[in-house]
């Protein structure tokens, strides 16, 4: 198999956003990394009827029924939630943090996008 | 159950220690299931596995919490969920043998889990509507737990027996060792038998056809064979145990009993 392309470095392992690990020096011992085998899920509870679902944290599992159950034990155990999602990690794409500036710094003086900027003419109504 | 038996203000026809051991009886299998299932912690084949035994060994510490305070209650002793748990020798604890046994793999411990958890949702399932008001109301907040743990362990079971070569075999050889402790479950005794006619207490004769056949369900669909033995191990319920259960016994009370009085 031909090297890996370079875009396919990123994955959300360890519940952090996407961060790169190919090339980074890992400790793991081999046994350890073999009972890791588990697929990452991402977590979303919904606190409250009305509420969306807000992203908790992540977890390992076998498969999708088994993730619900153990983010019912592990996201829910103080009565957090009334609704539970998960979502294979590997299957979140997710921005990187190289595309930062063009993402997101364009949006930063753009202050006529915010209802502030405008001032409201005496007079109007229903707005 | 006839009506007036179920008023709380009548007095049982029972006497008060056959009552009492009937709870103990209950209160029994929670509690040293409870300590098995602990000994899992920090042990799990995963971390979050180890977070939802921990969590069904908290479930059915809670059950044997509030099944030995009204034990005391009912023996009217003086004796506390404390003196109970900590202060009474093995021949006094009449839990069945099933949930002494060691953990031994974590298919041995799915296999366990899988029988009694089914077990204790039949049994409390109907001792909700028992004619004793604290046992129904005990039985009601447990029913909902032993659920759970029910579907947690068919969960694993259907993974374990339909998945590698490895897990099945290790799946099916826990059910075999499992298998002639079932069983003690599900027998009566005089004692159980007069309580269940007042309308107190479940007969567990009744439990082992629901049971094995939630179980055989989940075994078929798991690709699992529900072993043929005719060998029976039993004697719990009258304070006979195995061979494991003393040092059960010795590792949850020798703190208490080596430091008598101690708090956090």
């Amino acid at each position: 198999m031909s090297a890996a392309p370079e875009t396919s470095d990123l994955t959300a392992e360890g519940g952090h956003g996407a961060v790169p690990v190919t090339g980074v020096p890992s400790e793991q011992e081999p046994d350890a990394a073999a009972r890791r085998e588990w697929p990452l899920w991402e977590v979303f509870v919904r606190a409250r009827r009305g509420l969306s679902h807000v992203h908790a944290g992540s977890l390992h599992a076998p498969d999708a029924e088994m993730a619900l159950r153990n983010a019912r034990d592990i996201y829910t155990r103080r009565q957090e939630g009334v609704s539970i999602w998960v979502v294979e990690a590997d299957d979140i794409t997710a921005t990187s943090p190289d595309e930062k500036d063009s993402f997101f710094d364009p949006a930063a003086d753009k202050i006529y996008r915010h209802p502030t900027f405008y001032d409201v003419p005496e007079g109007v109504e229903h707005l | 159950m006839t009506p007036e038996l179920s008023d709380p203000q009548k007095q049982p026809a029972t006497p008060a220690p056959d009552r009492m051991a009937y709870v103990l009886r209950l209160a029994d299998d929670a509690l040293i299931h409870a300590q098995r299932m602990g000994e899992w912690i920090a042990a799990a084949p995963q971390l979050e596995e180890d977070v939802a035994l921990g969590n069904i060994a908290l479930d059915l510490l809670g059950q044997a919490r509030a099944l030995l305070t009204y034990a005391g209650e009912v023996e009217g002793a003086g004796r506390d969920e404390d003196a109970l748990a900590y202060h009474r020798d093995e021949r006094d604890f009449l839990n069945a043998q099933i949930f002494e046994l060691p953990n031994g793999d974590f298919g041995f411990t799915i296999a366990r889990l899988l029988v009694t958890s089914t077990y204790q949702w039949e049994l409390y399932s109907r001792l909700q509507s028992s004619g004793d008001p604290t046992l129904a109301a005990i039985a009601a907040k447990a029913v909902k737990e032993v659920d759970y743990h029910r579907d947690h362990a068919t969960q694993w079971a259907l993974r374990l027996g339909d998945g590698t070569d490895e897990s099945h075999r290790r799946m099916q050889s826990g059910l075999d060792d499992l298998w002639p402790y079932v069983p003690e479950l599900f027998e009566t005794d005089i004692l159980v038998g007069s309580l269940s006619d007042e309308g107190i207490a479940v007969d567990p004769a009744l439990l082992g056809e629901p049971v094995f056949g939630y179980v055989g369900q989940v075994l078929n669909e798991a690709t699992l064979t529900r072993p043929q033995t005719h060998v029976r191990h039993t004697g719990g319920r009258r304070g006979v145990h195995t061979e494991q259960f003393g040092y059960l016994l010795a590792e949850m009370q020798h703190l208490v009993r080596s430091h008598p009085g101690s708090r956090w």
